[in-house]
């Protein structure tokens, strides 16, 4: 057996090392004994075939394969999932890089209304003002002759950034207090959830357009930000149910005793060692909320309710476009189509996460 | 029973209740018992005989609600830990007492490494940093016999086997060289192989570190090689107390005597295995008398009508009967031969 060598012969170096770098929390007088048993007695009497052999056979072990890496080799089997996360990631990446590669290429912003008044109208895509071929409005321009392209992915910063963010929130309250709730059950449990229960009643998106309309006429970044709140504010309260159902099966599994066992206090069992173990549907679920809190955006910003101008999303501007939509049909289709690629790829690449993450579902 | 120094642990009538919509659990009523340091406590019974929650109880473990504490008193390093704020109980499990669980499969986090589950402990009770608490964890697998322990130490639970996972947990609950190790029927999920292999480093860390232990088991055999005392539970109560060679050979309870005779005897081929007649009462609703006297073969009529009396039979015998020493004088004639080393038991010759 090939682990026979390794234990029996550090012995010297690792009594050395022992005792430099560990003596202080054994008392001499025990650590004397023990360290004696580490090296010279044990190990024959401890460690016996039927415990290493599968071990010794494989001939190593790969360290570290978690849970998770396991869950990304099943998501990179699902192709709708795999495409779904090159579209969330391209679109991403356009929308944060996009705007400033525009400028430099054909040198448009989004909020560049051209001093021309022959200018200020909507032309198709790819069309010059004189009706020829031109690379300089990939998408055509609306109705202020600004560029859509640079609108759109403008908006794209705005929508996901509305979607990530209102997620995150969720993610931090829905997950702590659910989790909480879960754990110390009783009375308390009781109170939160139905508090939970009471928000649930109130439709949500009248919530949010009351809070809109309460701080309304502020600065559109100022409105933003209370978009972002607002729309936080509301998209935990699955989220808090769906850890405390998790919170309420693991709580009462070994582990946690053992943990408590050894003297572990309640908010680090709870988020040290209990949270990690809701991950899975957790981060399923989070993913599935960032294209339902876009679509909420963008619903409440064709309300008017949402993004302000100059600032522009993709529901405000798909609002715009539905304005002239027997005309100018570019309009709408360009952020619509944008808007709804990037929903369905989130939504596939969240399927995708369920099934990789759960093991219930998992297809072998 | 007297009280001395040298006991760890003095646990005094401790009763703890569960209270179930089916009405009252005793499912610990009354057990009082000593431990003395560097000793070993053997506690058996039936499912359901109130083992584990004793256990939990001297820890302050137990679910609430539904269960309890309702009385008594554990005295641990002469502090009644029942009276401890939460704070301080915390500060002395893991530390002090560390418990080792019956399934190492669910007993270790899936999500965390065992580095940092075995971190943990000495983190936080010890103050070690990163660094001097890895290399303590690494020592301490290196203790329980994992092979090649630094390697090892970042793998998660599920890479390990049963076995080394109970020896993962044992290096866990050793690591703050606690001076009460309690073991809760830590070979029930193992193959016997393994269970003799765990049992034996129990065993040999006991020596060197010098923990008292408690280990519970349904398993005679488990016990008899490895304890100084023995406890016997039955519906939440002490029904034979001893020590374990005495209670091997001359047990003075029917109980206790039923058990011994359900353990296969290997020499007996043609022997047909004892059982006990019956099953184990329901705790929630005990009748007045000895809540064995249903199963009990010698019952006479005062067994259910009156609770039996805890009997003193030696020093160190006690029996929890009404005729504890008629069973006694019996099985000291010799009508019932046990030694605790080989575990041969022989039915009674009649």
């Amino acid at each position: 057996m090939n682990d026979d060598e390794p234990k029996s012969s550090p012995g010297p170096a690792k009594a050395e090392m022992s005792e430099t770098t560990l003596g202080a929390p054994l008392s001499p007088s025990v650590a004397a004994p023990l360290d004696d048993a580490i090296i010279h007695t044990p190990p024959e009497v401890a460690v016996a075939e039927g415990d290493v052999r599968q071990v010794a056979e494989d001939g190593g072990y790969v360290a570290g394969t978690s849970l998770w890496r396991d869950a990304w080799r099943r998501l990179l089997k699902n192709k709708l999932a795999v495409f779904g996360l090159i579209v969330v990631l391209l679109v991403t990446i356009a929308s944060i890089l996009g705007p400033y590669v525009l400028k430099l290429t054909t040198g448009m912003t989004p909020d560049y209304i051209p001093g021309d008044a022959a200018l200020i109208r909507s032309f198709p895509p790819f069309t010059a003002p004189d009706g020829s071929f031109s690379w300089t409005h990939p998408m055509g321009t609306d109705r202020q002759g600004r560029d859509l392209l640079a609108r759109v992915l403008q908006g794209g910063q705005i929508s996901l950034m509305v979607g990530f963010i209102a997620t995150l929130m969720s993610l931090i309250i829905g997950v702590g207090y659910g989790a909480v709730a879960g754990y110390l059950g009783g009375r308390i449990d009781n109170l939160m959830m139905r508090l939970v229960d009471v928000l649930y009643a109130i439709p949500y998106i009248i919530l949010v357009i009351v809070l809109l309309a309460m701080f309304k006429g502020q600065t559109p970044r100022a409105q933003l930000i209370l978009l972002f709140i607002a729309l936080g504010s509301v998209s935990w309260l699955t989220m808090a149910r769906i850890v405390r159902g998790q919170v309420l099966s693991l709580k009462n599994q070994e582990f946690v005793l053992a943990a408590r066992a050894i003297g572990v206090s309640t908010p680090r069992i709870i988020f040290r060692h209990i949270v990690p173990n809701t991950l899975g549907p957790v981060i399923v679920y989070a993913t599935l909320t960032i294209p339902s809190v876009m679509l909420a955006e963008a619903f409440l910003s064709f309300l008017g309710f949402g993004v302000q101008p100059p600032l522009a999303s993709w529901g405000s501007l798909v609002t715009d476009g539905i304005q002239n939509i027997g005309i100018f049909p570019w309009q709408l289709v360009c952020p619509g189509v944008t808007m709804a690629l990037t929903l369905f790829s989130l939504n596939f690449l969240g399927d995708g996460l369920r099934d990789a993450l759960d093991p219930r579902t998992r297809k072998f | 029973m007297t009280t001395n120094n040298d006991n760890v642990l003095e646990v005094s009538d401790l009763r703890t209740y569960f209270h179930t919509e089916d009405g009252t659990v005793k499912a610990v009523d009354g057990v009082t018992f000593n431990l003395k340091r560097g000793e070993t406590l053997g506690i058996v019974g039936e499912s359901g005989s109130g083992k584990s929650v004793t256990n939990l109880s001297i820890v302050r473990l137990v679910p609430s609600p539904p269960g309890e504490i309702v009385s008594g008193e554990v005295k641990f390093g002469g502090q009644d830990l029942l009276k401890l704020s939460e704070a301080e109980v915390r500060r002395i499990r893991g530390r002090r007492i560390a418990m080792v669980f019956q399934d190492p499969m669910s007993s270790l986090n899936p999500f965390m490494k065992i580095s940092r589950q075995l971190m943990e402990t000495t983190q936080l009770h010890l103050g070690h940093t990163r660094a001097e608490a890895r290399e303590h964890a690494v020592r301490m697998l290196d203790m329980v016999g994992i092979p090649e322990a630094r390697e090892r130490l970042d793998s998660y639970p599920h890479e390990f086997s049963g076995g080394m996972r109970q020896r993962v947990m044992i290096a866990m609950a050793l690591s703050c060289e606690p001076e009460l190790l309690i073991a809760d029927e830590p070979t029930t999920a193992l193959d016997v192989t393994i269970q003799a292999q765990i049992l034996e480093l129990i065993k040999t860390l006991k020596r060197v570190t010098g923990t008292s232990v408690i280990l519970i088991s349904h398993d005679l055999g488990v016990v008899a090689g490895m304890t100084d005392h023995l406890i016997v539970m039955y519906a939440g109560k002490v029904f034979e107390q001893a020590p374990t060679r005495a209670l091997f050979a001359t047990p003075g309870n029917p109980y206790t005597k039923g058990l011994l005779r359900s353990v296969p005897d290997p020499t007996d081929e043609q022997g047909k295995l004892y059982q006990i007649p019956g099953q184990p009462p329901d705790v929630a609703h005990l009748p007045p008398g000895c809540p064995f006297a249903p199963r009990c073969e010698r019952a006479e009529e005062i067994c259910h009508r009156e609770f039996p009396p805890f009997v003193q039979l030696t020093a160190e015998h006690f029996s929890l009967c009404h005729f504890a020493e008629e069973v006694y004088e019996e099985a000291k004639g010799g009508n019932l031969m046990a030694r605790p080393g080989d575990l041969t038991v022989r039915g009674r010759r009649s």
